[in-house]
């Protein structure tokens, strides 16, 4: 468990105000962008920062999320290179909690013990793993909760209700609710069912519900504000990468996540 | 944790249901749909009588006499596939798992496909059920099986060119994969091989099996005996395993034949089993070709249904228990197999038994008379016509 988002939700409760928390891709567009986007995320006022590992086959990422990972694999970026990035954003000051997005097989190929241990020492507090859920987590769960690690499971609009305590068990920190049954990307309007699905899941658990998959506007990030504790925001941010220029990347990122988080 | 599974969902280590939450309902509704009709008779009496009447079963056992002559050892039968509606043994699964999202109430299909083979017959079934169809190809295979392609839209089928990753394969199960986590709640995907999450290897073996059982009893009948050996080609490894199985407790010997493609030392192949390590990808634990990071390689094989970075768990298990052997065979030894049964049965193998047919016919030349090697004949050749012409140096 990481005692660092632990915190960082419980004040934003005790202040009464949903978390923002911005994703980028680590490595896109190069891999000189991602400790100047995590700093420049923080800045404007991002809570928690979600860094994407890196994964040759995104099955469950829209066009824009998937591109990014391609862009990054191509540059040879790999998990350590991850862990590298966020001991050198720590070292210039990032304080905000890390977690890191992607799918399991980087981290079996790095082994499931020693990237726990090796995120930890370079600052990373938690896990969204796409395509690991907790009935296939065992070890890799084990793991985390030896290294202050955060296990933080997906639920689904399709999820069926006794499903959703299995989910919370392995939770510690938050619960990642996808917004649509989908892919990451951005789209015009959040799923009409979404304060339904969010009640549905807190009748099952006390922790903080973050929603991702879809949030593009701050307008829904005002909206999922509402009813969640937390809102993810992904594809957007590369949006604004891509539209910025190769030398205003971080600034770009800055100003956008100013704007979106009020702060 | 759930509903207690009534079927395994691993083999040995490999396997199991590494999938996005969205699909796990769909996944735990899918086993329950497909053990309620593999106990329910009248599922069985339906999907005998299409095997039998629309797919053309059972398939022939042929004795290769003049390939069995020429090999100089034992003998040479081919279980003919090739024979089966829209040639190749993809139909088999096609059938069972469109009868099966019916049961489920699904009115929309989706496959993806390499060769174009499973595409094409999803397509036509679908066609047959009047269940709506959308498959995913890659469009580097749309290229090198442009005549698959077109049956495909012919039979009523949406084509989806896949342009991502390397526009092969594993691209068109990603896209799948995407369409479904979207669609879930009206559509089934149809996979086309013994590979994904649970329940789909152990499931698409079970309607591949029809090819095993088939042969083990023709054998006896034929032959007056088991075969010594069975062997088949493996890219997801669907008709190897449907082979295979049946004669798993008997004492024959299995080969299942990769693709080596320009060689295994150029790194330009798809020989997953035989130079790949464990990992997971599309939703299973299984061999795969993959690097130190756990980045998926690009795959390289003169036959698009065989360019695949993965291989079903089962094949996995049967490797490292060491019940089944892993053997590649590159482009230029496929080529030399389609030419030698072509010419000496008058049989027009597809590029992907003809990895097979090649390795077969080395292990028969080193086997008695008296001894008998089974080869899956999985498709027929029709499809490979502009790519083996090229490879010859022919101009159509």
């Amino acid at each position: 468990m990481s005692q660092r988002l632990r915190d960082t939700f419980a004040k934003g409760r005790a202040e009464g105000r949903p978390l923002f928390i911005p994703y980028v891709t680590a490595g896109y567009v190069t891999r000189e962008d991602t400790v100047p986007i995590l700093l420049a995320m923080e800045a404007g006022g991002a809570d928690v920062l979600e860094l994407g590992v890196p994964f040759s086959d995104p099955m469950a990422d829209g066009a824009t999320v998937q591109h990014a990972n391609f862009v990054a694999v191509d540059h040879g970026v790999t998990l350590r290179d991850c862990f590298g990035f966020v001991r050198e954003a720590r070292a210039q000051g990032l304080k905000a909690p890390v977690v890191l997005m992607g799918y399991y097989n980087p981290i079996l190929a790095y082994g499931e013990e020693r990237a726990a241990v090796d995120a930890r020492a370079a600052g990373v507090d938690g896990w969204i793993v796409v395509d690991l859920p907790p009935e296939e987590a065992g070890s890799f769960l084990a793991a985390c909760r030896a290294n202050d690690q955060s296990f933080i499971p997906l639920v689904a609009p399709t999820t069926k209700e006794p499903r959703i305590d299995i989910l919370a068990a392995a939770a510690d920190a938050f619960l990642y609710c996808v917004s649509v049954t989908g892919t990451t990307g951005q789209r015009a309007q959040m799923a009409a069912d979404l304060p339904e699905f969010l009640a549905r899941v807190r009748r099952h658990t006390s922790l903080p519900l973050a929603v991702g998959f879809g949030v593009s506007t701050k307008e829904h990030v005002a909206a999922v504000g509402k009813v969640a504790d937390a809102a993810v925001m992904g594809s957007a941010i590369i949006a604004v990468v891509d539209a910025a220029g190769p030398e205003s990347r971080a600034q770009s990122v800055r100003e956008f996540v100013e704007d979106v988080s009020g702060r | 944790m759930g509903a207690k599974p009534a079927i395994s969902a691993r083999f040995g280590e490999f396997g199991g249901r590494y999938i996005p939450e969205t699909l796990v309902g769909a996944h735990e509704e899918l086993e329950e749909a497909y053990l309620a009709a593999r106990d329910d008779p009248a599922f069985g009496e339906e999907l005998a009588y299409l095997l039998r009447h629309y797919v053309g079963r059972p398939t022939p056992l042929y004795f290769a006499e003049r390939m069995t002559r020429e090999c100089g050892g034992a003998r040479v039968w081919l279980k003919r596939e090739d024979l089966a509606h829209t040639g190749a043994h993809k139909i088999n699964n096609a059938v069972g798992q469109a009868l099966l999202a019916k049961r489920l109430g699904k009115p929309r299909i989706i496959a993806e496909t390499g060769a174009g083979q499973h595409g094409v017959a999803t397509a036509t079934v679908c066609a047959m059920m009047g269940l709506e169809c959308t498959v995913y190809m890659g469009s580097e295979d749309i290229k090198r099986q442009s005549l698959n392609a077109f049956r495909m839209k012919m039979l009523g089928a949406t084509l989806v060119p896949v342009e991502t990753g390397s526009k092969t394969l594993k691209d068109a199960i990603n896209e799948a994969m995407r369409d479904w986590v979207t669609n879930v709640r009206t559509t089934h995907y149809i996979i086309g091989s013994a590979i994904g999450p649970h329940p789909f290897p152990t499931m698409v073996r079970d309607f591949q099996a029809v090819i095993g059982k088939e042969a083990r009893q023709q054998m006896l009948e034929q032959a007056g005996k088991l075969p010594d050996v069975a062997i088949a080609c493996v890219g997801g490894g669907s008709n190897a395993i449907g082979l295979f199985h049946p004669f798993i407790d008997d004492p024959v010997r299995f080969i299942g034949v990769e693709a080596a493609g320009e060689g295994v030392a150029s790194g330009r192949h798809s020989a997953t089993l035989v130079v790949g390590r464990p990992g997971v990808l599309h939703g299973t634990k299984t061999y795969l070709l993959q690097d130190a990071a756990g980045q998926i390689i690009e795959t390289h094989s003169i036959s698009a249904g065989l360019d695949y970075p993965g291989v079903g768990p089962e094949h996995s298990w049967l490797k490292t228990s060491e019940r089944a052997e892993y053997v590649a065979v590159d482009d230029k030894q496929a080529l030399e197999g389609f030419q030698a049964l072509t010419r000496s049965e008058g049989i027009i193998p597809a590029l992907e038994p003809s990895h097979a047919i090649h390795h077969a016919m080395k292990v028969a030349a080193g086997m008695r008379p008296d001894q008998d090697v089974l080869i899956g004949l999985s498709g027929r050749g029709d499809k490979d016509m502009h790519t083996v012409a090229a490879a010859l140096g022919v101009s159509l």
